[in-house]
């Protein structure tokens, strides 16, 4: 077994008096790839946001190449402090990909994948260019890159932003039901993006209702229920021969219309 | 009774009220500008989580929300100068109460359109790795400057207008030309009349130029 890249230990977040995750033991190594998949509102994109500090755990632990994140102060060991320097890098390193693209749209496609790498890496705009574009032909708009975000397709949408995220060399990509937001017949040329990736063995957590993709993408398969882990395996073990009850109760709703 | 219009008085002054005009466009320019940055400050620090940098600058925007603006040009001109135990020329005065009052108010229209750009926008910037200053600066502030436009000349306009109370310090602007032209030639209707006229001309001109503007700002829309 190969050393995590990201280790989570005892995660919990509330909203308020809402106990979302209720306590998380979780790790990632390299090439892994997990996806994420659980009814509506039981915490997937919590989860997933928590690993780039989207939102901020309310205890535990998250640990990256196996240093704890955040500050502990000397009297309150419950309490850690994250000084913004510490996310940026933190977020740098893990990229994410959402539900509604959040692309820029003042920038053209072409600006949108730079602007990590000219901001934030501070690379000179020739070569953040040439990487963006690299990018942006890898997920197929390479034709498009002087168009403005918006005037683009939900699906060329999203590739631009995995491309965005792709050309800050993340270590691990965070995917939060990146077609769930797309026409139907959308879906499939983001899908096909993603699995490219796979090839690639790159490190990926995906939240997903896609089962069938998850079953030929994921290495590891999650179902999350009631705030925990309710049940962990490979995709065979997960989606075919479920062990715990409820886990066949959510993946019966999903084939009650397969014919 | 007809009244004769005689407008060769005040032709004959032309050149002081030219002046006056230029100076309210001086004052205006340096009062917007001045303006602009206690309004970026302000708003920013109402933005801010920490409410010790909140509460002041909330404080400062409902002062100049809740007080005549020509009490500030009062303030400044016979206040201050007793407090700091200087004197002020009228042109600065009006500067301080015009800078700071319009402060207050672009305080208001930036915070606006900070607080207009979605949550999705600020957190597409964070997972890039952006720190605050820098998805403020690179995401935020430029597409709220976009929504900001309209209301942010209409308090424009508002502080081009209230730069005539300057005039209540002495300050050479339009109206206290006017006020001398007047005071020289007895024709108030006609000297009214051209300043009205050269405020109008003004301020369209203005409105043309935002319109240009607001065009280029908002081409990728
Ligand atoms: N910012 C928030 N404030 C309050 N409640 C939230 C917030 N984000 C999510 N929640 C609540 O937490 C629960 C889990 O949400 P989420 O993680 O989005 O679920 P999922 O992605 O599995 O559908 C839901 O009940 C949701 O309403
Ligand atoms: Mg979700």
């Amino acid at each position: 077994m190969p050393e995590p890249i990201l280790q989570v230990s005892g995660l919990h977040k509330w909203f308020g008096a809402l106990h979302v995750l209720q306590g998380i033991d979780f790790s990632v190594a390299a090439g892994e790839r997990v996806a994420i998949i659980g009814g509506s509102g039981s915490g997937k994109s919590t989860f997933l946001r928590c690993l780039n500090f989207m939102e901020m755990p309310t205890s535990g632990r998250i640990a990256l190449d196996g240093t704890p994140l955040g500050r502990v102060s000397a009297g309150k060991p419950d309490t850690v402090r994250y000084p913004e320097g510490e996310l940026c890098r933190v977020r740098e390193r893990v990229g994410m990909v959402f539900q509604q693209f959040n692309l820029f749209p003042h920038m053209t496609v072409l600006e949108n994948a730079m602007e990590g790498l000219v901001t934030v890496k501070r690379m000179k705009k020739a070569e953040a260019r040439e990487r963006a574009l690299r990018e942006l032909d890898k997920v197929g708009l390479g034709g498009k890159t002087d168009v403005y975000s918006g005037r683009l397709s939900g699906g060329q949408q999203q590739r631009v932003a995995i491309a965005r995220a792709l050309a800050m060399e993340p270590e691990i990509l965070l995917f939060d039901e990146p077609t769930s937001s797309l026409d139907p017949e959308l879906v499939g040329e983001v899908l096909r993006v993603i699995r490219q990736l796979a090839e690639e063995g790159r490190t990926m957590l995906l939240v997903t209702h896609e089962l069938g993709f998850a079953y030929h993408f994921a290495t590891k398969v999650i179902f999350l229920a009631d705030g925990v882990f309710h049940e962990v395996g490979t995709p065979d073990e997960v989606l075919k021969h479920p062990r715990q009850e409820r886990t066949r109760a959510f993946l019966e709703r999903f084939t009650e219309f397969s014919f | 009774m007809t009244y004769q219009w005689d407008f060769s008085p005040i032709l004959a002054r032309w050149p002081m009220l030219l002046d006056g005009l230029f100076n309210t466009v001086k004052i205006a320019a340096v009062a917007i500008v001045l303006g602009v940055l206690v309004g970026l400050v302000l708003a920013l620090l109402r933005l801010s989580p920490r409410r010790f940098l909140r509460l002041p600058a909330s404080v400062f925007v409902e002062f100049y929300r809740n007080t005549p603006p020509i009490v500030h040009f009062f303030w400044f001109f016979y206040a201050l100068p007793v407090v700091l135990n200087i004197s002020l020329d009228p042109l600065v005065a009006a500067v301080l109460a015009l800078s700071t009052q319009s402060g207050a108010f672009y305080a208001e229209v930036f915070r606006g359109g900070i607080r207009s750009i979605e949550r999705g926008q600020w957190e597409g910037a964070r997972a890039l790795g952006m720190s605050h200053a820098q998805l403020m600066r690179r995401i935020v502030l430029p597409q709220a400057a976009t929504r900001m436009f309209a209301p942010f000349v209409e308090r424009s306009f508002e502080l081009i207008k209230t730069t005539a109370l300057a005039s209540t310090l002495a300050y050479g602007e339009l109206l206290y030309r006017a006020m001398m032209v007047n005071s020289e030639t007895f024709r108030p209707l006609e000297v009214y009349t051209a300043v009205a006229l050269l405020y109008l001309v003004l301020l369209v001109s203005c409105s043309a130029l935002a319109r240009v503007a607001e065009a280029r700002l908002t081409a990728y829309r």
